[in-house]
C-alpha cells in the first residue's frame, strides 16, 4: 500500500482505524471489476443531439476519467453507463449479466438523507440486502472504509461537507459494486478535502478492484488519479491518452503536469477551431 | 473528579428552566397590570371584571362541574373534527401528491371548494344536521381539511427530485421510497398543516358553539352573555388562549419528536 508523507492527519487515522478483519474480508472475496463496451451510443434531448455516436472499451478494473467542457455530454454518457437515462442508440454491455447492485454512481451532491442516521444512510447502498442480517456490519465496515465509523449514529447535517461526501462513497462501496461511475464527486469541495478525497477513491479502487469511471473537468484530478484520460468534444470522443505514471503517483511531478498540459491544449485548441 | 465538575454546565446556571418560565412572563404581567387597573377603578369591571373576579366566577364553575363538562365537551368536539378532516385532508394530499391522475381529477375541484369560506355554511349545516353533533364535527372537519391536504401535497411535491433519483438508483421499491425518502420528506410541511388546522378547528368551534349548540365552552360563553354574567365570558376567552397554546405545545413536541433529524430542532 502506498505511504506519502504529506497525508492529512485524518486520512492517517483512518488507515490506522482499518481492522485486520477487514482487510481480509477483502481477499477472500476480491471484487472484480467489469470490462464495458459502448457502441455506436447516441443520446439527443429533443433537437439537441448530446452524444453523436461514442465507441469505447474499458478493460475490468480500468481507472478512466472524461473530461471536457460543460455541455460537451460527459456527463450524459455516465447516466447512461449508470442506466439513469435511456439510450437513444447503440449499446453498452458489461461483459456478462450485471445485477443493479453491480453499477453504482456518486455524484456531486452527496444526496444522503437527512432524516437517516449516517450509518442507515449506509445501508441504503445493499439494495434488496438491506433487509438481511448482516446489513449492519457490512453498512459499519464501509463506513470504516471512508474513517468514519466514529460518526455511525450522527445526522448527517452535522457533518462537514467532506464527510458528507464520504458517507456517500461508504454507500456507493458497500454493495461491492464492480462498475463505480462519479459525477464530479469532488467538484464541490474545498482544494485541500479535495486531495484527501482523491487519495481516498484511489486507495479504495485499489483494495476492491472495480471499474472506475470518473466524470471532472480538473485535468489534473484526472490525470493524477486515472489510468487513461478520455476527451469528449461535441458528443464524440476526441482523445484517448494513457497515464503511464507509476502509483502512487507524485503530484505535481514533471511527468503527470506534461501530460496534463498537453490534454488541457487539446480541450483549448478546439476553442480556437470553433 | 470533584462534584462541581460532574455538573453539566448548562444547568449550573439554571438556563433550562428560566427558558421555561421566560415565556409565560408577558402574560403575568399583563394580569397584573389589569388587576391593578380593576382595582383602582381604572377599567370598570362592567366593561371588564378583574382578573380576580374572573378566576373566582371560575372556581365556582369548577365546582359546580359545569367549566369540566362544557371544556370536555369541546374538546371532544375539536379533536374528532381534527381527526376526520385531518385524514381525509392528509389521505387527498398523498393520493394527489403521488397520482398525477388523482390530482388531475380531483385537485380543481378541491381548489374550487376551498375558496368557499366554511363558516359561510353554517346555515346550510344547521338545516342539514339541525343543532346536533355532527353539525360541528362537520365543519371542523372541513376547516381543518384545506390547511392539511394542501401541505401535505406541497411537501410531497417539493420532496428533492435527487434524492428520488438516489432511491430509484439503490433499487427501492414504490413503498420503500414513500416510507424512506417522501413521507420523511414531506413531514415538515405536514406539520405546517398541522399547525395551521389546529388554530382553524380552535375557530370553526367556538363560531359553531356559540350559533347552534346546547353545551361547550361557546355556548357557555353565549349563555353567560345572556344573563350579563361578563366575568364568565372573559374567562371563556381565557380558556379560549389556553386551549390554543395547548395545542401548539402538543403539536411542537409532536414536531421535535419526529424531526430530530433537522437543524431547526437540534439541540446545540
Amino acid at each position: 500500500m502506498q505511504t506519502a508523507l504529506l497525508l492529512p492527519e485524518t486520512e492517517r487515522n483512518e488507515r490506522a482505524r482499518i481492522t485486520p478483519q477487514a482487510r481480509r474480508r477483502r481477499e477472500d472475496r476480491p471484487a472484480l471489476g467489469l470490462p464495458l463496451t459502448i457502441r455506436n451510443l447516441r443520446k439527443s434531448f429533443g433537437d439537441n443531439e448530446v452524444l453523436r455516436g461514442i465507441d469505447l472499451h474499458i478493460p475490468a478494473g480500468q481507472f478512466v476519467a472524461i473530461v471536457g467542457k460543460s455541455g460537451c455530454g460527459k456527463s450524459t454518457l455516465l447516466r447512461l453507463i449508470a442506466g439513469l437515462d435511456k439510450i437513444d442508440a447503440g449499446a453498452i454491455s458489461f461483459g456478462e449479466a450485471a445485477r443493479p447492485e453491480d453499477i453504482r454512481v456518486m455524484f456531486q451532491e452527496p444526496r444522503l438523507l437527512p432524516w437517516a442516521r449516517v450509518l442507515s444512510n449506509v445501508e441504503v447502498g445493499l439494495g434488496r440486502d438491506r433487509a438481511s442480517q448482516d446489513a449492519h456490519p457490512r453498512a459499519e465496515h464501509a463506513l470504516t472504509e471512508v474513517g468514519l465509523a466514529d460518526k455511525r449514529d450522527q445526522w448527517p447535517s452535522v457533518l462537514s461537507g467532506g464527510q458528507k461526501q464520504r458517507v456517500a462513497l461508504a454507500r456507493a462501496l458497500v454493495s461491492q459494486p464492480r462498475v463505480l461511475a462519479f459525477d464530479e464527486p469532488l467538484g464541490a469541495l474545498d482544494a485541500l478535502t479535495r486531495i484527501s478525497m482523491q487519495r481516498l477513491l484511489e486507495r479504495v479502487w485499489r483494495d476492491q478492484g472495480f471499474t472506475a469511471i470518473l466524470v471532472t473537468h480538473d485535468v489534473a484530478e484526472a490525470v493524477a488519479l486515472a489510468d487513461r484520460v478520455l476527451v469528449i468534444e461535441e458528443g464524440r470522443i476526441a482523445h484517448d491518452a494513457t497515464v503511464n505514471a507509476p502509483r502512487p503517483r507524485e503530484r505535481g511531478s514533471v511527468e503527470l503536469a506534461g501530460l496534463e498540459g498537453s490534454i488541457l491544449r487539446h480541450l483549448l485548441s478546439a476553442d480556437d477551431r470553433t | 473528579m470533584s462534584l462541581i465538575d460532574s455538573i453539566p454546565l448548562r444547568r449550573s446556571f439554571g438556563l433550562p428552566r428560566a427558558d421555561g418560565l421566560i415565556q409565560w412572563i408577558v402574560p403575568l404581567v399583563i394580569i397584573v397590570i389589569w388587576q391593578i387597573a380593576s382595582v383602582i377603578g381604572l377599567v370598570p369591571t362592567r366593561v371588564l371584571p378583574a382578573p380576580s373576579d374572573v378566576a373566582l366566577a371560575g372556581w365556582k364553575l369548577l365546582l359546580s362541574g359545569e367549566l369540566v363538562r362544557n371544556i370536555w365537551v369541546s374538546f371532544w368536539r375539536a379533536s374528532i373534527g381534527f381527526l376526520i378532516g385531518g385524514s381525509i385532508g392528509f389521505a387527498f394530499g398523498l393520493a394527489n401528491g403521488l397520482s398525477q391522475l388523482s390530482a388531475k381529477l380531483t385537485d380543481t375541484t378541491l381548489q374550487m371548494v376551498r375558496n368557499v369560506p366554511h363558516l359561510a355554511l353554517i346555515p346550510l349545516v344547521i338545516l342539514w344536521f339541525g343543532i346536533d353533533e355532527s353539525a360541528k364535527l362537520f365543519l371542523v372537519a372541513l376547516g381543518v381539511f384545506f390547511p392539511i391536504y394542501l401541505n401535505t401535497l406541497h411537501g410531497i411535491r417539493t420532496v428533492d427530485p435527487q434524492l428520488i433519483e438516489m432511491g430509484r438508483i439503490y433499487g427501492m421499491s414504490d413503498g420503500e421510497l414513500f416510507r424512506r425518502v417522501i413521507f420523511p420528506g414531506a413531514l415538515p410541511s405536514i406539520f405546517v398543516g398541522i399547525r395551521f388546522a389546529l388554530g382553524i378547528m380552535w375557530l370553526t368551534l367556538i363560531v359553531a358553539e356559540t350559533i347552534a349548540a346546547s353545551s361547550g365552552l361557546g355556548y357557555m360563553a353565549m349563555q353567560a352573555r345572556e344573563f350579563m354574567l361578563i366575568d364568565v365570558v372573559v374567562l371563556s376567552i381565557l380558556i379560549y388562549a389556553l386551549l390554543g397554546k395547548l395545542a401548539d405545545t402538543a403539536s411542537h413536541l409532536l414536531e421535535r419528536l419526529t424531526l430530530a433529524w433537522h437543524p431547526a430542532f437540534q439541540k446545540r
